[in-house]
């Protein structure tokens, strides 16, 4: 139940400050911004009589200058731009329209091992887990709809509704945004990415490779969303220091959308970041994630190489430690770029876990300690064009399964994976981008993964985060 | 429990720092070196200014990174061009900062594109035309009369932002109104020769300069807005140049040099390099310091013929 405490205080102080402003005491603000008033508009008559006079001058000036060159250098004086012309109106019942942007794309897959079979050695994933290669072939991949508007002078809201090959719809993002709390503080609610890592909060179409890495598929269901409310502060120092608590239903992996009142998810946030000279800037941050768990299937492989459905129900802790830092000669990013990016993610999983659920059903004790990173460069060498290496790997750590010990086992397998990609972006509207990886996520086995993707965004100029 | 005591914490904590000293300087954010020099003109020692790029930044391609989220998160007052600039970095970083004061439509920001006529506003809005501008070209800076239109607003948002010193503000800016007037008289004079004379330029960041100046251009290195010069459209340019001479192609100290020296070496047309913003040269160390650059570099290259 105290877990709606700070909810409901947060959402408090998101009421806007209007209701605060007609107080008694403000008679003598009143009059004091009569007094400014008044003083602009001295201030404005006195600059526009200085102008006079120093157009009159000028004028007399350049009198002085012999011949054809004066005439035209009085003409060049004389002709002072009009002055501009009104913000455009028009538009009727349309002129109020929120920014629309629609990101197109499409892939060419193709794997030496079927993706049908893909599964990361060690690691109990959720039976609709978006991990792996995807589908083979030629195939629409996602199309992302956004829409965002300022809402009133307090709210902005925003959108992101993806469009999946096998004509799904679902909706990624839909979440309202306050503008006007100040003092560094930001209150968000609706449906978001969780702002924990570097990886985690971004779209899917500015990520630098065609695939999140393994770590976020293997602990994160590849990347985590949540409903539910986030707030952010920025410290009001010149180092860049944001602080974020969010607080949600626990809808998705590591956590399972189940009926209770209270937080399925608490995450905390912070991220810290600057400049070193012109040409580098930098972020770094460390993130912890708590999620519920119930009845949730997992696929898994027993002891005896067979494939089994497991329940698990309990809590996840992940904490995810990220930097970044990116290069650009003088801060200009226009012909060459570097930028470095890693994570280090670490899940640990408490509760039982039911093995076999359709045969045996057993129950006991569960606790498992898992971890994987990834670092990886993008180097951009001449206008348009980038190269970017990825290298990553996986640790199924330690993991107890109590009474069911003798039918289960993690093994000590190492799944990793090096991936080289190679983009050309014509404008930044567009993007194609080969890329070609080698994945052992299995043991024994080695996928050869080489894609073909575009990305096209038309519409709102969407502004871009860090 | 633990989770209530740190957001009142969170929240206290910026509460208790704003009760700093009243008489500090005003805070502004410049986002071009241009206006960082303006405010500092017409704010002397009550503001203190903080600019976002450097003039060997491109302005269209800024990151919206740690630092300046940091910066605009303290800022009172926001001075950037607008007409869509910023627009690829802007709006991030001020959703980012928590600031109130200077989000779109509040007096802590200031767009100086909206107090001066825009040139090159599109016909027609679409993308195959390059990263067109909707609201029209917005370099803005490059004529000095524009300055003096920015100056007039700008002065009177300082005023309003920072009433307590409105008589200061309003004093110096009626100094620099006279100022930049005379000024802009004797760059107008010096530059007369330059009247009508055809220029090449590599991206179409200029179109003020020529306004008032006078020069024609008669071509573009850039086949389209940010999209780079490939060899073949230069080609094209040489070719196109044949039967038109002209006296200089220009380009911006931001910009990659390659394209104009190409055009001087191929066709001994002399490449001229302008500071285009504060900071874009040796002699570009204020405002005056800009123009007296530009033009005595435009009348050092194409002044004769
Ligand atoms: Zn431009």
């Amino acid at each position: 139940m105290h877990k709606l405490l700070p909810a409901s205080l947060a959402l408090a102080l998101a009421t806007p400050h209007c209701a605060l402003a007609e107080s008694p005491s403000d008679l003598a603000t009143l009059r004091q911004e009569i007094a400014t008033m008044r003083a602009a508009y001295e201030a404005r008559l006195e600059a526009l009589e200085t102008r006079l006079k120093a157009a009159e001058a000028a004028a007399a000036n350049s009198a002085t200058v012999p011949g054809a060159t004066a005439a035209s250098a009085a003409a060049v004086v004389a002709s002072a731009p009009p002055p501009p012309a009104p913000v455009a109106s028009g538009g009727g019942a349309n002129a109020f329209n929120p920014a629309i942007s629609l990101i197109l794309s499409g892939l060419y897959t193709s794997t030496s091992r079927d993706p049908e079979h893909f599964a990361i050695s060690g690691f109990q994933l959720p039976t609709d887990a978006e991990v792996g290669p995807g589908t083979r072939g030629l195939s629409l991949a996602e199309t992302e709809l956004g829409i965002s508007a300022n809402i009133d002078p307090w709210w902005r809201g925003s959108t992101a509704i993806a469009l999946h090959p096998d004509n799904e719809v679902s909706v990624e993002e839909a979440y309202v945004q306050t503008t006007s709390l100040g003092h560094g503080a930001s209150l968000k609610a609706g449906r978001f990415f969780s702002g924990i890592g570097y990886l985690n909060p971004q779209h899917a179409h500015t990520w630098d490779f065609v695939d999140n890495p393994l770590a976020y598929q293997a602990l994160l269901g590849t990347q985590y969303g949540d409903d539910g409310v986030q707030l952010t502060w920025l410290a009001p120092i010149d180092q860049y220091l944001e602080l974020g608590a969010e607080l949600g239903r626990g809808r998705s992996f590591p956590g399972t959308d189940t009926s209770r009142n209270g937080a399925g998810m608490v995450a905390l946030t912070a991220h810290t970041g600057g400049d070193i000279g012109a040409s580098h800037s930098w972020r770094a941050g460390l993130s912890v994630l708590r999620a519920k768990a119930k009845d949730q299937e997992l696929d898994a492989m027993n002891t005896a190489g067979n494939s089994v459905t497991n329940a698990f129900s309990g809590r996840t802790r992940v904490w995810v430690a990220d930097a970044v830092w990116k290069w650009a000669p003088n801060g200009n990013a226009t012909r060459t770029s570097f930028k470095l990016q890693g994570e280090y993610l670490r899940s640990t999983r408490d509760g039982d876990l039911v093995y076999d659920v359709d045969n045996v059903a057993s129950a006991a004790d569960y606790r498992a300690v898992q971890s994987g990173w990834y670092l990886q460069g993008i180097y951009q060498f001449m206008p348009g064009w980038r190269v970017g290496l990825r290298t990553e790997q996986l640790d199924p750590g330690s993991s107890r399964f109590g009474a069911n010990a003798a039918a289960l086992d993690l093994g000590n397998y190492r799944p990793r994976k090096n991936t080289l990609m190679f983009d050309y972006n014509p404008s930044e509207f567009s993007r194609v981008r080969l890329q070609f990886a080698r994945d052992r996520s299995r043991e024994g086995v080695t996928d050869n993964q080489f894609f073909i993707q575009y990305q096209m965004s038309l519409g709102a100029h969407g502004a871009h985060g860090y | 429990m633990m989770i209530r005591n740190a957001l009142i914490a969170l929240l206290a904590a910026p509460l208790a720092l704003l009760a700093g000293p009243a008489d500090a300087a005003l805070r502004v954010f410049a986002c071009e070196p241009e206006w960082g020099a303006l405010v500092q003109e017409l704010g002397g020692n009550l503001v203190e200014v903080s600019v976002a790029t450097g003039a060997l930044q491109d302005p269209h391609q800024i990151q919206a990174k740690p630092s300046l989220i940091a910066r605009a998160r303290n800022a009172d007052l926001v001075v950037c061009t607008g007409a869509e600039l910023e627009i690829g970095w802007l709006p991030i970083l001020l959703q980012q900062s928590g600031n109130a004061k200077v989000q779109p439509g509040q007096p802590g920001n200031f767009a100086a594109a909206d107090y001066v006529r825009k040139l090159d506003v599109p016909g027609q809005l679409d993308r195959s035309q390059g990263d067109v501008h909707a609201a029209g070209n917005p370099h803005v800076q490059t004529d000095p009369r524009n300055i003096a239109q920015v100056a007039t607003a700008l002065g009177t948002r300082l005023q309003q932002v920072d009433p307590a010193h409105a008589a200061e503000y309003a004093r110096r800016q009626a100094d620099f109104a006279q100022r930049w007037q005379q000024a802009i008289a004797r760059w107008s004079a010096q530059a007369a020769p330059l009247k009508g004379a055809p220029v090449v330029s590599q991206h179409k960041a200029f179109t003020y300069l020529y306004d008032w100046l006078g020069l024609k251009e008669v071509a573009v290195l850039e086949p389209k807005p940010g999209v780079e010069p490939t060899a073949s459209h230069l080609q094209g340019v040489l070719s196109a140049l044949k039967g038109t001479p002209v006296r200089m192609v220009i380009h911006a100290a931001y910009q990659d040099p390659r394209a104009s020296e190409w055009l001087n070496t191929n066709a001994g047309v002399p490449a001229v390099k302008l500071p285009f913003t504060v900071g874009g040269s040796e002699g570009a160390k204020d405002l005056f310091g800009l123009f007296d650059d530009t033009v005595a570099r435009l009348l050092a290259a194409g002044g004769k013929r």
